[in-house]
């Protein structure tokens, strides 16, 4: 679902990215056209567009005139290196965060974390 | 690019009341806007006004270059649905076999889809038509005109929730496939504010938004927590809204959320929500006078 009080056009370019981070959208594969984004998150074609472009513009997605919308080889790989620069400060220091408000001392987040790579 | 309709500094006086004040704005060719606003603001005197069937006191009013007042291209070139339109009384059939007469675009193709869609009876009488039906063919008079300006003015009463999403659905599909400046004039803003692109605001007569959607979106949000870290977070900033309940309280402040404003409030363990476009416009609007409201009742 779409939600409230963000750009629409940024949650549209959002999400394609994390199929393309996923293997959804492969690399060369066509993405949906924006009418059909527009029909299947019932939002304006023109926001929808505005999203693909967005991504177009981040070098994500290219244009086949008349045929449509596809996902730059490379692209993964791109997406890939960006989410891991901001993992740290999306991920990782939220996390410290809360472990210190909690008393959770490093060597115990540490065992704790190593506990669930175990598991996962 | 040519504006659909431009609103030049228009006012609307009767007697004693001012039901639209100084309002300016312009409409781009096609786009789905939002007319936005409490009941009595002047929602439906504005697109009377774009429509020719008022003229403004002052200030003027275009319609793809033209004075819309009683100037018949203008009007060919749109199609007004009205709240609680009146039909006369024949059947359906021939109630959109006339709205066909009058439309230069109309598509019967669609029309026939439409009708299908919303099942409507089209041997059956527009006086024996239930509530929900009557907006249901006004819906499909709108659609299926495929006017170059096409404005709905609260054009679902007695359509339940799915009707009313079928009625979303319709206009998207055929939207894509034929742009035209489309303007929906309503007060269920949670329901049709992701359609929208651009909105215009209206509060007591007076444009207080006119911005795309986006735009618009994002401009508040509200923490969550114990007054004390509340009051904390707020500081100088601008609190569209407030409530106190016991030692908690909640605040809508203007302005976008970044990094810094989430981890400050992650520090202060407050909580944080988007502000949807619905709330956004009840802080931009007051309401309205009731000499305004029931006069606007009474022309209808």
């Amino acid at each position: 679902m779409i939600d409230e009080g963000r750009p629409i056009f940024r949650q549209i370019a959002e999400r394609i990215a994390a199929e393309v981070l996923d293997g959804t959208l492969a690399e060369e594969s066509q993405v949906p056209s924006t009418n059909e984004f527009a029909a299947i998150h019932r939002i304006n074609p023109a926001t929808a567009a505005k999203g693909v472009n967005e991504l177009v513009d981040a070098g994500v997605l290219y244009k086949k005139r008349g045929i449509g919308m596809f996902v730059t080889t490379g692209a993964r790989k791109r997406l890939l290196a960006e989410r891991r620069a901001r993992f740290d400060t999306e991920y990782v220091e939220p996390l410290l965060r809360e472990a210190a408000r909690l008393g959770i001392r490093p060597e115990e987040l540490h065992r704790l974390i190593t506990e669930q790579e175990v598991t996962a | 690019m040519t504006p659909a309709v431009r609103v030049d500094h228009v006012s609307r006086r009767y007697r004693r009341v001012t039901a639209i004040d100084e309002a300016s704005f312009a409409l781009d060719e096609g786009r789905i806007h939002g007319l936005l606003g409490r009941n009595g603001a002047g929602k439906t005197t504005l697109m009377r006004l774009v429509t020719g069937l008022e003229r403004p006191t002052s200030g003027s009013v275009e319609v793809f270059g033209n004075d819309p007042f009683e100037h018949e291209a203008a009007l060919r070139r749109t199609c007004f649905v009205k709240e609680s339109q009146t039909y006369p009384d024949l059947s359906v059939a021939r109630v959109l076999a006339s709205a066909r007469l009058l439309q230069p675009a109309w598509d019967d193709e669609l029309a026939a889809a439409l009708v299908a869609d919303f099942d409507l009876p089209l041997g059956r009488r527009v006086r024996k038509l239930s509530r929900g039906m009557r907006s249901a063919l006004g819906i499909v008079i709108g659609l299926a005109s495929r006017a170059p300006l096409t404005l709905f003015d609260e054009p679902y009463l007695g359509l339940d929730a799915p009707s009313r999403a079928l009625f979303y659905d319709r206009l998207l599909a055929d939207f894509a496939d034929h742009p035209r400046t489309v303007v929906l004039s309503t007060h269920l803003i949670d329901e049709v504010a992701n359609l929208l692109e651009r909105v215009v605001v209206v509060d007591r007569g007076r444009v207080v938004i006119d911005a795309e959607a986006d735009e618009v979106r994002g401009t508040a949000y509200t923490v969550v927590g114990p007054a004390g870290p509340v009051a904390q977070f707020v500081g100088r900033r601008e609190v569209v809204a407030r409530q106190d309940v016991g030692a908690y309280a909640s605040a809508t402040v203007r302005g976008r959320l970044d990094a810094s404003e989430r981890r400050l409030a992650d520090e202060l363990r407050l909580d944080l929500s988007p502000v949807s476009l619905q709330d956004l416009v009840a802080h931009a609007t007051t309401g309205s006078p009731d000499d305004a409201r029931s006069f606007e009742g009474g022309l209808r």
